[in-house]
């Protein structure tokens, strides 16, 4: 391919609006390397590497390649330095009704670079090969739409091997997959590696960082604190980089005293992502209900919240029957949920953080049809103290916090309706780990109040810290049920994975 | 500095515009700098902000009502018949339109809501059926005073003075029209400002799903949107046959694609870009004083229209770049 390039980014400061998002910081990438890109939310590793795919420009520094300067304005630029990037939302980079082939080899379709019709004999065998290089099975004349997630990462990656890159970036991209589609990508990105490519990785699970890396650059506040070789380095070293101090504990458990069946569902069903749950949970009870990711924890936490609507099936809250015909119904009902994707459902970006924490509570707040402003500002003051959100104010657009303070947010909104039972869909979901204590406190908090919590996760330590009762969730049915301190990773890990019970 | 101009004339670009304009009017001829002319044009654009109203509410749930031209031409002739044909007492000349409007209204929100037909699909098909059933109605005739009827009788009723006031009158010397248009204008304002239902409509436009997961009832509030939208056309029609005094079919045709423009060019107004009321009354206001300008300058009638989907394409080209700047 090409000879080992060598990428440098030198100095780069970048401000928003007068406040400094990068003060001055240093990467590099080499060819032939996986470099991890570490810290918190908010630290500035998405700012970094949006000025390195050409999405913002830095205000001061410079780019050099292989000992150049080059200029790098926009993502036109970069892809001309075989800079490339791997987003999160990989839908946004694929037509869904073409072809494996046609979407990898799309850049050589775009360019004109094929002269006159299109041979798409040659075109599906050239795929092929791009695909048996990167060791993936996937056959190239499905559409893109049949793929599962981990596919279309797959896609993608193949489809930027035909556009000449050197350097890759990859933006979470093993948050939404499953341990062994992780693990797929993680052989690619090894075969990406000794092809002389450069990758970035950034991910928040620390542990598939220390088996994927060969650096790792630690991210705070706008500036890089850590730079080492993966194995010169620890998980406590990075951790304590990252937040700046040590980690006492990452999960405290607080003692609730717990109480009567609150949240009450038989045979909850839909499609064949639910078959047939029955849950209960108890005034000050956490319940975790884990599983690996398609088992149909989202789908079920939207059924009980009256997103979807059930095939069949009946939900109650002290033992009253709850008419699930939309969420509204729920909220009136004491059913709340923090929903997976907080960015398009939790939260009202363009509003500001005031507004979205009175949005459910406005009937209470207004007169005659008019909101009472004190009220709402008194509101929106006291709940930002309560959960520690960091705004500067609670008129800011809610869009230009960090993604752990958007999902505080996203909570707030229901901490002062009268909620008795509260969803959460993956609450830590691409937050920092200053941000996910937060949210542990906050849920410990609720069910200390007598809230009853169904948590769903797939971060099974996630669950073995904060519930008093583990429910594996596996193809749409409840498979297995631990009480607090009787499980561990791995037994959970199997019952997740569709393991049967030992006799 | 450069960006903090160019801040300054997103915001205020569209009133400058506005300001240039009339001062250069002023200047050209010395009658459009009266207090005549000026409340002229004000009457002028009081049927098309009723209009642009509605559509600013089905904008801001982030739907669309092609039917409301449709809608005034059904309200006008409703009412003109009321009278003429049947010689009814005021309150029923004003209520059965209004009435009319929120049943449209109603129709609209039913297909777009409970069926799920795309907005603009749904109310287009609406538009069709309104304009035939006005059409229907009169069989195609004018209503107007001591119009003779098929079987060879006068009409029994006509215009009476007090639905023409509403159309024609002038109260401290002010028309009426403006009164109610400027009245209207700040209601509607402090609605979509002080208001639950207003804030959740806004909401829905922001963002439908995260709404429909706070808790918002999405269905209720868009067909309170949709309801608005019909009867604030239907206030339009009924404004358009008191200040002509004659129900003429198709008439509020034209007044659809008006209402959609002064919506539009509103956009760029204070760099909303979304829709808002206030935005809306200027985005009629600059229209008004184009035309109004225009035939001052005797120029051919036909050059309006291109003049104002000129003003509407700068307008939508400020928003738009401005939206874009601030996303990146």
């Amino acid at each position: 391919m090409s000879v080992i390039g060598h990428l440098q980014m030198d100095n780069i400061g970048k401000s928003f609006a007068g406040v400094p998002a990068l003060k001055g910081v240093h990467f590099d990438i080499r060819g032939g390397e996986i470099h991890a890109l570490l810290g918190a939310n908010g630290a500035g590793k998405s700012t970094l590497m949006k000025i390195l795919s050409g999405a913002y420009t830095a205000d001061s520094g410079q780019i050099i390649i292989d000992g150049k300067p080059v200029r790098v304005q926009s993502p036109l630029d970069a892809k001309s330095y075989g800079i490339h990037c791997i987003y999160q939302e990989v839908d946004t980079a694929l037509v869904p009704g073409l072809t494996v082939a046609e979407n990898i080899m799309m850049d050589k379709l775009a360019t004109g670079r094929v002269k006159g019709l299109v041979r798409w004999g040659k075109l599906f065998k050239e795929a092929e090969a791009v695909l048996a290089r990167l060791g993936a099975q996937i056959p190239v004349r499905k559409t893109v739409e049949e793929l599962s997630l981990a596919e279309k990462q797959l896609v993608l990656i193949a489809r930027l091997l035909t556009e000449q890159a050197r350097f890759v970036i990859f933006d979470e991209p093993t948050a939404p997959l499953s341990l062994e589609e992780a693990e797929r990508l993680f052989r690619v990105m090894e075969q990406l590696k000794r092809d002389g490519i450069g990758s970035v990785f950034i991910s928040h699970r620390l542990p598939e960082v220390f088996e994927l890396c060969d650096r790792i650059t630690v991210m705070r506040d706008g500036e890089n604190v850590l730079n080492a070789q993966a194995d010169r380095t620890d998980m406590d070293q990075v951790i304590r980089a990252m937040l700046g101090k040590t980690l006492e504990e990452e999960y405290v458990k607080h003692e609730a005293a717990i109480g009567s069946i609150v949240l009450e569902a038989k045979d909850v069903r839909r499609g064949h992502h639910v078959r047939g749950v029955s849950l209960d949970v108890k005034s000050g009870e956490i319940v975790a209900v884990v599983g690996l990711v398609g088992a149909g924890k989202t789908e079920l936490s939207r059924l009980l919240f009256g997103a979807d609507k059930l095939d069949h099936g009946t939900v109650k809250v002290h033992s009253r029957s709850v008419p699930l015909k939309n969420p509204a119904d729920a909220v009136e009902n004491g059913i709340v949920l923090v929903p997976e994707e907080r960015r398009k459902q939790g939260i009202l970006v363009e509003e500001s953080v005031q507004r979205n924490l009175s949005l459910p509570l406005l009937r209470g707040l207004s007169r005659l049809g008019f909101i009472q402003f004190r009220q709402e500002s008194e509101l929106a003051v006291n709940v930002i103290s309560r959960l520690g959100i960091k705004t500067a104010s609670p008129l800011l657009p809610t869009m230009l916090l960090s993604g752990g303070n958007q999902q505080k947010v996203s909570i707030g909104k229901w901490v002062e309706t009268k909620a008795d039972v509260y969803l959460f869909d993956e609450p830590t979901k691409g937050v920092d780990i200053g941000a996910k204590t937060d949210i542990f406190r906050i849920i410990g908090e609720l069910a200390g109040q007598g809230k009853a919590i169904v948590y769903f996760t797939c971060e099974f330590a996630e669950a073995l810290g904060i519930a008093d009762r583990i429910i594996v969730m596996y193809d749409g049915q409840l498979v297995k049920q631990f009480a607090r301190g009787e499980a561990t990773q791995e037994q959970l890990l199997y019952y997740a994975s569709g393991g049967k019970e030992k006799r | 500095m450069k960006t903090r101009v160019l801040e300054w004339l997103f915001k205020y670009g569209a009133l400058l515009v506005i300001g240039l304009i009339i001062l250069f009017l002023s200047i050209m001829n010395k009658n459009f700098f009266t207090y005549g002319n000026l409340t002229d044009i004000l009457r002028s654009i009081s049927i098309v902000t009723f209009v642009a109203i509605g559509v600013t509410f089905s904008l801001t749930v982030d739907g669309f009502d092609l039917s409301v031209g449709s809608t005034v031409s059904l309200s006008t002739v409703v009412a003109a018949a009321l009278m003429v044909w049947y010689n009814q007492p005021l309150w029923i000349v004003i209520t059965v339109p209004i009435v009319l409007g929120a049943v449209i209204g109603l129709l609209n929100s039913f297909l777009i809501v409970k069926v799920r037909i795309p907005d603009l699909l749904a109310t287009l098909a609406m538009m069709y059926i309104i304009s035939g059933v006005h059409r229907t109605f009169t069989k195609g005739y004018t209503i107007y005073n001591n119009m003779q009827l098929t079987d060879g009788t006068t009409a029994p009723g006509k215009f009476t003075e007090s639905f023409l006031w509403f159309g024609q009158g002038r109260w401290l010397g002010v028309p009426v029209p403006v009164i109610l248009m400027v009245l209207t204008v700040i209601a509607v304002h402090l609605f979509f400002k002080y208001t639950r239902w207003g804030r959740q409509m806004h909401f829905i436009g922001g963002n439908e799903e995260a709404a429909r997961l706070s808790g918002v009832r999405v269905k209720r509030i868009r067909v309170a949107a949709y309801v608005a939208s019909g009867v604030f056309a239907a206030i339009g029609g009924i404004l358009l046959a008191s200040r002509i005094g004659t129900g003429q079919i198709d008439a509020g045709a034209p007044y659809l694609m008006e209402a959609v423009a002064a919506v539009f060019v509103g956009y760029s107004v204070f760099a909303a870009g979304k829709p808002n009321v206030i935005g809306t009354f200027f985005g009629a206001i600059l229209i008004g004083v184009l035309v109004n300008g225009m035939t001052m300058m005797k120029f051919q009638y036909y050059v309006n229209d291109i003049i104002k989907g000129s003003v509407l394409v700068l307008a939508l080209a400020v928003t738009f770049v401005h939206l874009s700047r601030r996303r990146s």
